[in-house]
């Protein structure tokens, strides 16, 4: 390489290095920010090195896995509540009077917005389904897992419920 | 050892081999696309547990991958204009941008419709929905700088430079999933591991793919002759080309 190709070669990687370094420094500082939602473990535990919790009031998202039998439905409206886990261990109820997305199972992945109530008790006012990167027919689904698959079913009087 | 390369730096060669190879690139995306988009529609066994709706998977994840793929490979062509500068780079480059961006947007709208009746939303801001709308800006903002400069050796190094800068940008797309909590699924095929989809749908998503891949080839190539053509429009073998009009 002739030395006008050189230096602009170092020229151009300098470049990219600088604002590569400088990007990836701001996403460092911000990667706590970055998360979408917090676990139940950062929510009971604390959130990073410093393990700073929410205080009760605060808007946030949490998102965890939900606890299969957690599930209580009241029979005359869509309100609905359940226990989100995660692999710390460590339990978070979220309230929710709304329907609640499909993919939404005992077991599944969820992410819900809302306000704290306390330290483990989220108020809802949305309920997103998270679902895992994994695609197959019912029949593998069914004989891997040992699990049939349904939608949450509302009766009519909970629909009804719903618009009081 | 790069000796073989050089007569392509001419632009009539190039030109010509692009000429060549665009109608295989055609007939391999048009059989692969009939092929895949019935295997994946039709035929293809629903999802345990989204059902038919995941078949929108065989347009937005070819497309979100080629989106990614068409930024790289502008990248590695800018730099080659750059440090070598070589003007037809410049022109691939701006061959490809479009072409980049519509795969973009075509990923992000599928994922939206995805998004809505799965998640229950069409839109979160979350680290990969975000940085991957980042991805379409930079294509704009390709576009929109090599189109400000009339001087197309300036608009070349100007657009080659945002595209360098901006591939920090598809690590972070990449690996957003994994950085940070998401409401984004991880990856189910670009991953060193066994891809965590079922063989039955495996198979059409690749075909499908490779349909992005080769409809994304043949629209670059086309954009790259006409960007030839007019920028070389001054030159003996254009007008021979033009005049001699077939």
């Amino acid at each position: 390489m002739n030395p006008r190709r050189k230096k602009r070669l170092a020229v151009i990687l300098a470049i990219v290095l600088g604002i590569g370094s400088a990007i990836g420094l701001v996403l460092y500082a911000l990667s706590q920010n970055i998360d979408l939602f917090y676990t139940p473990s950062e929510l009971v535990k604390g959130k990073g090195k410093q393990l700073v919790k929410p205080e009760a009031g605060q808007r946030l998202r949490i998102g965890g896995m939900v606890m299969p039998g957690s599930v209580v439905r009241d029979q005359s409206s869509l309100k609905v509540s359940f226990k989100l886990y995660d692999a710390g261990g460590d339990l978070v109820t979220v309230e929710f009077d709304g329907i609640l997305p499909d993919l939404f199972r005992e077991g599944q992945g969820i992410v819900a917005m809302g306000v704290l109530k306390d330290a483990t008790t989220v108020t809802a006012s949305e309920v997103l389904a998270k679902h895992d990167e994994e695609y197959m027919p019912p029949e593998i689904a069914e004989s891997l897992k040992g699990m049939q698959h349904f939608k949450p079913e509302y009766t009519e009087e909970q629909l009804e419920g719903a618009h009081k | 050892m790069w000796k073989w390369l050089h007569p392509y730096a001419k632009a009539q060669t190039s030109y010509e081999l692009a000429g060549k190879l665009i109608p295989w690139f055609t007939v391999v995306c048009c059989i692969s696309f009939a092929v895949g988009l019935v295997w994946g529609l039709a035929f293809a066994p629903a999802d345990y547990q989204q059902g038919d709706s995941f078949r929108i998977i065989y347009i937005h994840v070819p497309a979100a991958i080629l989106s990614m793929g068409a930024y790289t490979s502008m990248a590695v062509a800018a730099f080659i204009g750059l440090v070598w500068q070589i003007r037809l780079s410049d022109m691939a480059v701006a061959a490809m941008a479009p072409v980049g961006a519509v795969f973009t947007f075509i990923a992000l709208f599928t994922g939206a419709a995805w998004g809505k009746p799965m998640w229950g939303a069409w839109w979160v801001w979350d680290a990969r929905l975000t940085s991957e709308l980042i991805l379409l800006f930079l294509y704009l903002g390709v576009i929109a700088l090599y189109n400000a400069f009339s001087d197309k050796v300036l608009a070349g190094r100007a657009a080659g430079i945002l595209t360098l800068v901006g591939v920090i940008n598809i690590p972070i797309i990449h690996y957003s999933v994994e950085w940070w909590n998401t409401l984004h699924q991880g990856a189910s095929i670009t991953k060193f591991d066994k891809p965590s989809i079922a063989l039955s749908m495996l198979w059409p998503l690749l075909i499908m793919l490779l349909a992005f891949a080769t409809f994304f080839g043949a629209l670059m190539l086309m954009r790259f002759r006409n960007e030839i053509l007019q920028r070389e429009s001054h030159r003996p073998w254009v007008k021979a080309l033009v005049m001699g009009g077939k």
